[in-house]
C-alpha cells in the first residue's frame, strides 16, 4: 500500500512534468493570474525572444494595484500608473490573454476575483506575481507568489522549476469565541510562529476553528500565510468549498461538475500523513488582536499594552522593538485602547469581500465615524461592490460617515492615490504593517474589519465586543 | 542573466532583522515597466530623511560605495514577491547577499538575476558582520564553484547551495529557453491531464 500523503503532496505529485536528479521538479501550472505591476517586464522578455503565451486561456489578467478608487470617469491621473495599466492592456491584446479591464464590473483585486469567478478550484496549481496568491489555498489549491522572471517562465511554458517544500500543519482546536474572527485567528498564528515560522514550508490549516470558517474566512487565513513566511497555505476542500464554487462562471458544469467534485473529495490529507512541523493552538484562548509594531508578528490582544524593549527575548529583537516604537510613535506601557487613529482603511485581498463588509455594516449601523477620523471602505471587486449596494450596505456606510470607494488594492500598499501622510496612524484590515507600506512615514495597525470599524467610530483602537451590537 | 562564478568585493553590514521588500524598495518605485534604473528607490526610507536628504546610510559612506556584497540579518527579503527588490540591488552593484535566512520568494528571485544569496549559521554571520563593520578592509572573495567565502585574513568558510540553482548561476542560464526544450514532456503532461481532468481544459 502506498504511503499516506498530505493534501500538498497529492497536488504536487499530480503536477510533476519532469524531475531532475537533485530533486528539482518542473511543475505544471493550471492557472496563472496576472496584474499590471509584476508583468510588464515578463511580457517584454517574451517579445524580445519572439515567444508566445503557451495557454492564454489558462491565464487571466486584471489591473488592481494602480487603479483609482475615486470616480474613474477621468481615467488614471498619475502618468506612471496610467502607463502601467495601459501596458497591461496592450500586452494582453498582443498575446491574446483574457483581461478584466478597469471599467469592467468584474474588475477587482486579483485574489478576490479568482475565487469569485470560480477560476480557483481544489487540486489546482495557481500562481501570480504577487505574494498574496496564497489566498487561493483556501480551496485546497497549491497557490503561491512568484517573481517576474517566473511570470515570464509560466507565460512561455505553463510550468515552473520548484523544489518540494516541507509540510507543516497548524491545527486550531475548538470553536472561535464570539467576536473573534478569521483575521484575529491568522494574526494569532503569525504571532505564535513568527514571520519566518513557515519559511520553506507549505502550511495546511486544520482543526475545528478552521473547518467552521466560511470560504471567505478561510481566504483571510490562507492570504496571510506569507506573513508567516510560508509561500502557500492550504485548507482541505469540503462541503463548504464545493458549495461555494458551484454555479460560478468558470466552475465546471454538468457531467464535468460530477467528475470534478469526486476528484476534489479525494484530495484531503490521508489519515496518518506525516508533517515535518506541527503547531497546535486552542481557539478559546484567542481574543481580538491588533498589531502594535512594524512586523505582522507584532500582535497583542486589544486588552494589552505597548511592550517594553527590555522584555525582549534577545538583543536583536530588543533593537527591532525600539526601532518599531520610534517609527510608530508609541511609548512602552501605553494601553492599546488609548492609541488614537487618524485614518481607517477597510479593504484589501485579506478583508475586502462581502462578509467583511457585512461585519463592518453591523458595527457601523446607526453610529457615526469619529470627527477626528477619515475612514474609507474599498470593496475587493466590482461585484462585491454591487452586492454590497444590493444589500443596502453602502447606505449604512455613507450615513455613518465612511467614504465608499471603487474596487482595487488601494491603501493596502499605496501605489495609487490612496495613502497615509507621514506620521498618520491607521487602523487597517490589510496584511502588512511594514514601515512606509501605506505611504512614507505612515503608521499601520492591522486588525479585523469589525475592529477597524470600531476604531473608526471610537476614534481609537478599541474592543469591538464592548460596542453593543 | 550575468554569470556568477567568483566575486572579490567590499562587504557592507546591514545588521537588521526582518528587512522586508517594502524596505528594500517602496511600492511607489514599482510603477515602472523596465528592470533597470531601480537603484534610485533602493532602501529609500533608510537612506533619506522625510525631506529627502541623505541619512548616512551604509551604502552611501565612502568605505562602502563600491560594496557588492551585503551582510544581512534574519529573514531578509520578507514580504512581497516584487522582483524589483533584486533588480534594485543589482542596479546598485550588489551581487551577493549573505545572511542567516531569507524569505523564500526573494531568495528565488535573486537566483533569476545573477545574485547569489548565501545562508550561513548566525555565529558565522556575526563574525562577517563584525568584519564588514571594519569598512574598506572588509573585502571578501566568494567562490561559487568551490562554495567558499574567503576573508581578508585568509579565513575560509564553506556554504551550501542547491545544485540546480548553482548550475544555472554559474552558467548564467535562461530557464525559459531550457524549458522550451522540454515541450514534448509538457505536451504529454497536458494530454494525460486533459484525459483525467477534462474540466481544467473546458
Amino acid at each position: 500500500m502506498s504511503q499516506p500523503r498530505t493534501l500538498f503532496d497529492k497536488i504536487w505529485d499530480s503536477h510533476v512534468v519532469d524531475q531532475q536528479d537533485d530533486g528539482t521538479c518542473l511543475l505544471y501550472i493550471d492557472r496563472h493570474l496576472v496584474h499590471e505591476v509584476t508583468s510588464p517586464q515578463a511580457f517584454e522578455g517574451l517579445r524580445m525572444a519572439g515567444r508566445k503565451v503557451r495557454r492564454p486561456e489558462a491565464t487571466l489578467a486584471v489591473p488592481d494595484h494602480n487603479v483609482p478608487t475615486a470616480d474613474r470617469a477621468r481615467g488614471i491621473e498619475d502618468e506612471e500608473s496610467r502607463i502601467q495599466v495601459n501596458t497591461l492592456e496592450q500586452n494582453c491584446e498582443e498575446f491574446g490573454v483574457p483581461i478584466f479591464r478597469m471599467n469592467d464590473v468584474r474588475q477587482g483585486i486579483v485574489h478576490i476575483i479568482g475565487p469569485e469567478q470560480g477560476l480557483t478550484q481544489p487540486g489546482m496549481t495557481i500562481v501570480c506575481g504577487d505574494s498574496h496568491t496564497s489566498t487561493h489555498g483556501a480551496f485546497g489549491a497549491l497557490a503561491f507568489g512568484i517573481g517576474t522572471s517566473e511570470v515570464e517562465h509560466v507565460l512561455a511554458t505553463q510550468t515552473l522549476y520548484q523544489t518540494h517544500a516541507k509540510n507543516m500543519r497548524i491545527t486550531v482546536d475548538g470553536p472561535l469565541p464570539t467576536g473573534v474572527t478569521a483575521k484575529d485567528l491568522i494574526l494569532a498564528i503569525i504571532g505564535k510562529i513568527g514571520t519566518a515560522g513557515g519559511t520553506g514550508h507549505v502550511i495546511e490549516y486544520a482543526g475545528q476553528a478552521i473547518r467552521d470558517l466560511s470560504m471567505e474566512g478561510r481566504m483571510t487565513i490562507c492570504n496571510m500565510s506569507i506573513e508567516g513566511g510560508a509561500r502557500a497555505g492550504l485548507i482541505a476542500p469540503d462541503d463548504t468549498t464545493i458549495e461555494y464554487i458551484k454555479g460560478r462562471p468558470y466552475a465546471p458544469k454538468g457531467a464535468a461538475w460530477e467528475q470534478a467534485e469526486a476528484f476534489w473529495r479525494s484530495l484531503p490529507s490521508d489519515e496518518g500523513a506525516r508533517y515535518d512541523k506541527e503547531v497546535v493552538l486552542s481557539a478559546d484562548e484567542i481574543e481580538p488582536l491588533v498589531t502594535w509594531g512594524t512586523s505582522p508578528e507584532d500582535v497583542l490582544p486589544i486588552s494589552g499594552a505597548i511592550p517594553h524593549p527590555e522584555d525582549a527575548p534577545n538583543e536583536n529583537k530588543a533593537t527591532a522593538i525600539k526601532r518599531s516604537l520610534e517609527y510608530m510613535g508609541l511609548t512602552p506601557g501605553t494601553r492599546l485602547q488609548d492609541v488614537a487613529v487618524d485614518k481607517v482603511f477597510i479593504g484589501s485581498c485579506t478583508n475586502g469581500r462581502i462578509e467583511d463588509l457585512r461585519e463592518v455594516a453591523r458595527v457601523a449601523e446607526g453610529r457615526r465615524v469619529a470627527d477626528s477620523v477619515y475612514a474609507m471602505i474599498v470593496p475587493g471587486s466590482g461585484l462585491v461592490k454591487e452586492q454590497a449596494e444590493a444589500e443596502g450596505l453602502d447606505r449604512i456606510f455613507r450615513e455613518a460617515g465612511f467614504d465608499w470607494r471603487e474596487p482595487g488594492c488601494s491603501m493596502c500598499l499605496a501605489m495609487n492615490a490612496d495613502k497615509l501622510n507621514p506620521g498618520e496612524r491607521c487602523a487597517s484590515t490589510s496584511n502588512r504593517n511594514f514601515e512606509g507600506r501605506q505611504g512614507p512615514g505612515g503608521r499601520t495597525h492591522l486588525m479585523s474589519p469589525a475592529m477597524a470599524a470600531a476604531a473608526a467610530i471610537s476614534g481609537h483602537l478599541s474592543d469591538v465586543r464592548e460596542l453593543a451590537c | 542573466m550575468e554569470k556568477f562564478d567568483k566575486l572579490t568585493a567590499v562587504a557592507a553590514p546591514l545588521p537588521m532583522v526582518n528587512v522586508d521588500t517594502d524596505m528594500i524598495i517602496p511600492a511607489r518605485f514599482l510603477k515602472t515597466i523596465k528592470r533597470t534604473g531601480l537603484s534610485e528607490g533602493l532602501f529609500y526610507a533608510l537612506r533619506h530623511d522625510k525631506d529627502g536628504n541623505p541619512k548616512d546610510f551604509v551604502l552611501d559612506r565612502p568605505a562602502y560605495r563600491s560594496a557588492q556584497i551585503l551582510i544581512v540579518g534574519d529573514n531578509f527579503g520578507c514580504g512581497s514577491s516584487r522582483e524589483h527588490a533584486p533588480w534594485a540591488l543589482l542596479d546598485a552593484g550588489i551581487r551577493c547577499v549573505i545572511g542567516p535566512s531569507f524569505a523564500d520568494i526573494f531568495h528565488n528571485n535573486c537566483f533569476k538575476n545573477g545574485i547569489l544569496p548565501i545562508v550561513l549559521p548566525q555565529e558565522e554571520i556575526d563574525k562577517l558582520m563584525e568584519d564588514a563593520e571594519r569598512g574598506a578592509n572588509a573585502t571578501l572573495t566568494v567562490d561559487l564553484e568551490n562554495q567558499t567565502i574567503e576573508g581578508p585574513d585568509g579565513g575560509r568558510i564553506t556554504f551550501d547551495i542547491d545544485p540546480w540553482k548553482k548550475h544555472c548561476l554559474l552558467n548564467g542560464l535562461d530557464d525559459v529557453g531550457q524549458t522550451l526544450n522540454k515541450a514534448a514532456e509538457i505536451d504529454s503532461f497536458e494530454n494525460t491531464q486533459k484525459a483525467r481532468q477534462p474540466w481544467l481544459y473546458a
